[in-house]
């Protein structure tokens, strides 16, 4: 029998929510730690939950306090979040197609200016990466992702940009981004996906997951013209590989 | 089929109803009526479950038409003057439009959300199990925007059911009920002190996804960033300018600055009822006075059908109402008997609210 890892701290979001935060840092062995969490609550309920939501480093748990308080509440996640985890199972793995540079990565080159090389060896960087679903926030799909390149660490840009587009594929520090919905950003646009991680009239309705996989590849910008029109119509584009 | 028309409305108006849940983990904030209470009060009148989807009314002036039969509404939230042909409608009762006539609403008084219930509820699509609007995403129905002129709600017919007021409990005046947390610990004991012991103001600049504070600047321990959390209706983040901002229905489902506080659930509405401009407190609260207000206002959600009354026991004073309402005043209901303006907070006053929250 495995020795319980640390106790996470126990956080009060208001009287019906609690952050039960596994780090202060990103850091992959809290991640894990978080889904595991968040996959043994789906598995098990604890009767008052209503939904929780992983990040990077902390599980938050919406729970009702009609049905269980606080106290009570916390009792009961700890020796779950404190068990050993779970050997890795299969993740599901996304293959996300990216043009690159030019109108749809308008930092690529800035990108590569600033590391000494060249845009071609920040794609080969950008797609030789293995990637995990960290957590999905801020706006519906947008999918903050570990695994970048240690190479390709650098911090956000001084001024965030009010608009950056659908589909944007970007860095910022040490993470990568899906970004689903054209939205503000401070981080450095590589290049664009046709893949909508949310799509409100398709099923699913929601590609990815937090824990799923992913890997791109680059396309070309007429062949992202063409899987821009089927996804728009409804196709879900990315390819699902066996892990 | 009757039709209820929008005749004319103001920005920051949208069909609102008890909130999308379960999407938070795909990025998909909860949206919903900014003051829970008012939106199941009206309900309530029309004989509708408390979180129907109904109109929530910005600020500024807004008027309805019936069209094709009679169509059965309740008024609740923010006060304002309202009528039908000149002829006044009380805040908390349900009314009868007839088919062709107005129900014209003026600015929200010493408030800024009313909310106009449909009896049989608004109809549409639900997504995720709502009809709540959230413009960011594309989603609500039957409209995914903001309201306009010209929009339409297909309704049931009117009932013909009696008309009802409800005695809703006195709104509390006192500071907004904080519980500290989640982060705290990244401000000293000096700023927590600020943050507790200062004067604020909602800013002009608020809006359904965060109401900015004005008052002073609030200093982290550790600078402003942190990796993303999660957030909820009524965390108070503090970015690195240091002016608070609470964040509301519309909010991102993540944040990267530090959390000081949490509004509780009981005074999340009333908060979002506070007008801009309008001086307001904090109060820190425990967990288990927290948790307590949480149960009764779920209590007394529940209770809304008890507090109906008959409207006809009651004679409207026209006179009084016109009179308040000219002064300025929000005035409850129909409460003939006392006509009692609602009590001002002590430090506080109720601007005319041209200003959104």
């Amino acid at each position: 029998m495995a020795a319980t890892l640390p106790p996470p701290r126990l956080l009060p979001s208001g009287d019906s929510a609690v952050t039960v935060e596994f780090s202060r840092t990103i850091d992959d062995d809290a991640n894990q730690r978080v889904l595991a969490l968040d996959k043994a609550l789906a598995a098990n309920p604890i009767d008052g939950i209503t939904e929780t939501v992983p990040t990077y480093r902390s599980l938050l748990v919406h729970y009702d306090p009609e049905k269980i308080g606080f106290d009570a509440l916390g009792e009961k996640i700890l020796p779950i979040a404190t068990r050993p985890l779970p050997p890795v199972t299969k993740a599901r793995r996304w293959r996300i197609p990216v043009a690159y540079g030019g109108e749809h990565g308008i930092d690529l080159e800035d990108v590569a200016k600033a590391l000494n090389t060249t845009p071609d060896d920040i794609i080969a960087r950008h797609t030789g990466g293995d990637y995990k679903v960290a957590m999905i926030g801020f706006t519906p799909g947008w999918s903050y992702l570990s695994g970048l390149d240690k190479s390709l660490h650098m911090s956000r840009r001084q001024s965030p940009r009010l608009l950056t587009p659908a589909g944007t594929i970007s860095i910022g520090g040490i993470q990568a981004g899906i970004q689903c919905l054209a939205a503000p950003s401070g981080w450095h646009l590589l290049g664009r996906t046709p893949v909508r991680t949310y799509q409100l009239h398709r099923n699913p309705t929601f590609l990815t997951e937090p824990g799923d996989r992913v890997t791109f590849f680059a396309i070309d910008h007429k062949t992202f013209e063409e899987m821009d029109r089927a996804a728009e119509a409804g196709e879900l584009i990315a390819e699902q590989v066996a892990a | 089929m009757s039709r209820l028309v929008v005749a004319s409305i103001g920005p920051a108006s949208s069909v609102q109803d008890g909130g999308r849940l379960g999407a938070q983990r795909y990025g998909l904030t909860v949206s919903g009526a900014m003051d829970r209470l008012s939106l199941a009060a009206a309900n309530t009148l029309v004989g509708n479950e408390p979180f129907a989807a109904a109109v929530e009314i910005g600020p500024f002036g807004a008027s309805f038409t019936a069209r094709d039969g009679a169509v059965r509404i309740a008024i609740s939230g923010a006060p304002r003057n309202a009528d039908i042909a000149g002829n006044p409608v009380a805040m908390d009762t349900s009314v009868t439009l007839k088919d062709d006539e107005t129900l014209t609403l003026g600015f929200a008084r010493g408030g800024a959300f009313t909310y106009l219930a449909i009896e049989g509820a608004i109809k549409g699509e639900p997504m995720f199990g709502s009809l709540a609007v959230n413009a960011r995403a594309g989603l609500g129905s039957p409209y995914p925007r903001p309201l306009q002129a010209g929009d339409e709600f297909t309704v049931d017919p009117a009932s013909g059911a009696p008309e009802l007021r409800i005695e809703l409990p006195k709104p509390a005046t006192g500071p907004i009920r904080v519980l500290l947390g989640p982060q705290d610990d990244e401000f000293d004991e000096a700023n927590k002190g600020l943050f507790l012991d200062s004067e604020w103001k909602i800013s002009a600049t608020s809006d359904r996804m965060g109401y900015r504070l004005e008052g002073p600047a609030i200093k982290h321990l550790h600078g402003h960033n942190i990796v993303s959390d999660g957030t909820v209706n009524g965390s108070i983040q503090v970015p690195g300018n240091g002016a608070p901002i609470v964040l509301m229905m519309d909010r991102g489902t993540s944040g990267g600055y530090p959390k000081i506080a949490t509004v509780i659930t009981a005074d999340v509405g009333r908060l979002a009822q506070t007008p801009a401009g309008t001086a307001f407190r904090f109060k820190a609260v425990s967990m288990a006075e927290a948790q307590d207000e949480a149960r009764k206002f779920a209590q007394l959600i529940r209770s809304l059908p008890d507090r109906l009354r008959s409207s006809d026991t009651v004679a409207l004073n026209i006179e009084a109402l016109s009179d308040a309402n000219v002064a300025g005043y929000a005035v409850s209901a129909v409460d003939a008997g006392t006509w009692q303006v609602t009590a001002e907070p002590e430090a506080t006053t109720r601007p005319e609210a041209e200003s959104t929250p």
